[in-house]
């Protein structure tokens, strides 16, 4: 059974447990599904500063932090207790794009040759951790939702302004990895 | 089941029952599954992201393409038998109004997404991974949704 369990698993098998957090969040506390809120709840928490957006009562929401901390926690028990004995396996299409860029290492979910600590002050860290960081936290807010809450609980419930949200999703990570991710993989191997 | 029409925020408590501190625990627990799947089916990787936007594999696109038809199905049967919530409340669906900020905002963490490889919830998942540089990344985020809220009234919506 364990050895089931440690291989990768299939898609599908992805899909069905993360669809089925819809209706079990529903059903256990009538809680809809939605992951980027989690940040506005912790601004609200730590750093209000007197903002009208972040003065609500987050009290009430924290159902959510519980939620995210669990995300966390998963990652750990998933990584460490029962994780995928075999490397990842990347498209060979996606390998040799990336080695064109310098990127080397396949091995891991992570590239460690971006995601690494020694790269914190320099130009990659300040692209991939912090320009990026930032535009999924203002970005997430802004649109009022990141995949979970508008790809998967707005379209699941068949609303169209979420189907909006998710095609520019998709149209800003296509633009970012052909046209933005050229451009920023130059500046940093030059 | 019925709509929420204008919801405090874009994943609402719908409960009216109050709830104490230590019930919040099986959140903790959906929580802590749903990251275990993360990581077992590989959403947490830059790779799967990159793949997706290079339509080299159709791996994530087949994870949220289930994930939305396995929630319509279930929202669709919670509707038709009348489920309600384990303490008997109805159940509350929040409603998505639409905003110039689901372009722009969209675009924005599309962008962010391609680069860190990862949307809010991963986030969460890489660091518990071990990848604790990405907690620098989960930083600068908060600061966005920040900034967000500071600027908020100047933007378009």
């Amino acid at each position: 059974m364990l050895e089931f369990i440690k291989q990768p698993w299939h898609w599908s098998v992805a899909g069905v447990f993360i669809g089925l957090t819809v209706p079990v969040l529903l059903i256990i506390g009538n809680k809809n599904f939605g992951i980027s809120s989690s940040l506005r709840h912790i601004c609200a928490a730590c750093i209000p500063a007197n903002i009208p957006f972040f003065k609500y009562n987050w009290r009430n929401e924290i159902w959510n932090l519980f939620f995210v901390f669990g995300v966390l926690l998963g990652g750990f028990l998933g990584t460490f207790g029962l994780a995928n004995e075999a490397d990842i396996q990347v498209a060979q299409s996606t390998i040799d794009d990336l080695r064109v860029f310098g990127v080397s290492d396949f091995k891991n979910l992570m590239p460690t040759d971006i995601f690494n600590f020694d790269n914190l002050f320099t130009l990659k860290g300040l692209f991939f951790f912090i320009i990026g960081g930032f535009l999924v936290g203002f970005g997430t807010r802004y649109a009022g939702g990141c995949t979970s809450g508008h790809s998967i609980m707005g379209l699941a419930s068949l609303q169209w302004p979420s189907l909006v949200a998710t095609i520019f999703f998709m149209l800003g990570g296509f633009a970012m990895t052909h046209l933005g991710l050229p451009i920023i993989f130059n500046l940093i191997n030059k | 089941m019925k709509e929420d029409m204008n919801p405090g925020c874009d994943a609402p408590n719908e409960l009216i029952q109050k709830e104490s501190f230590l019930s919040n625990i099986k959140y903790l627990i959906v929580g802590t599954l749903f990251g275990i799947v993360f990581v077992k089916a590989e959403i947490i990787s830059w790779f799967r992201i990159q793949e997706m936007f290079r339509m080299q594999s159709f791996h994530m696109y087949g994870v949220i393409g289930t994930a939305v038809v396995v929630g319509m199905i279930s929202l669709f049967v919670i509707k038709k038998l009348n489920i309600k919530t384990l303490n008997g409340e109805e159940i509350v669906i929040a409603k998505k109004s639409f905003s110039k900020g689901l372009i722009y905002g969209g675009f924005m963490f599309g962008l962010g997404w391609a680069i860190t490889g990862a949307c809010p919830g991963p986030l969460f998942a890489q660091i518990g991974s071990g990848y604790l540089v990405v907690i620098v990344t989960f930083l600068s985020a908060i600061f966005g949704t920040w900034t967000y809220g500071l600027i908020q009234k100047h933007l378009p919506h």
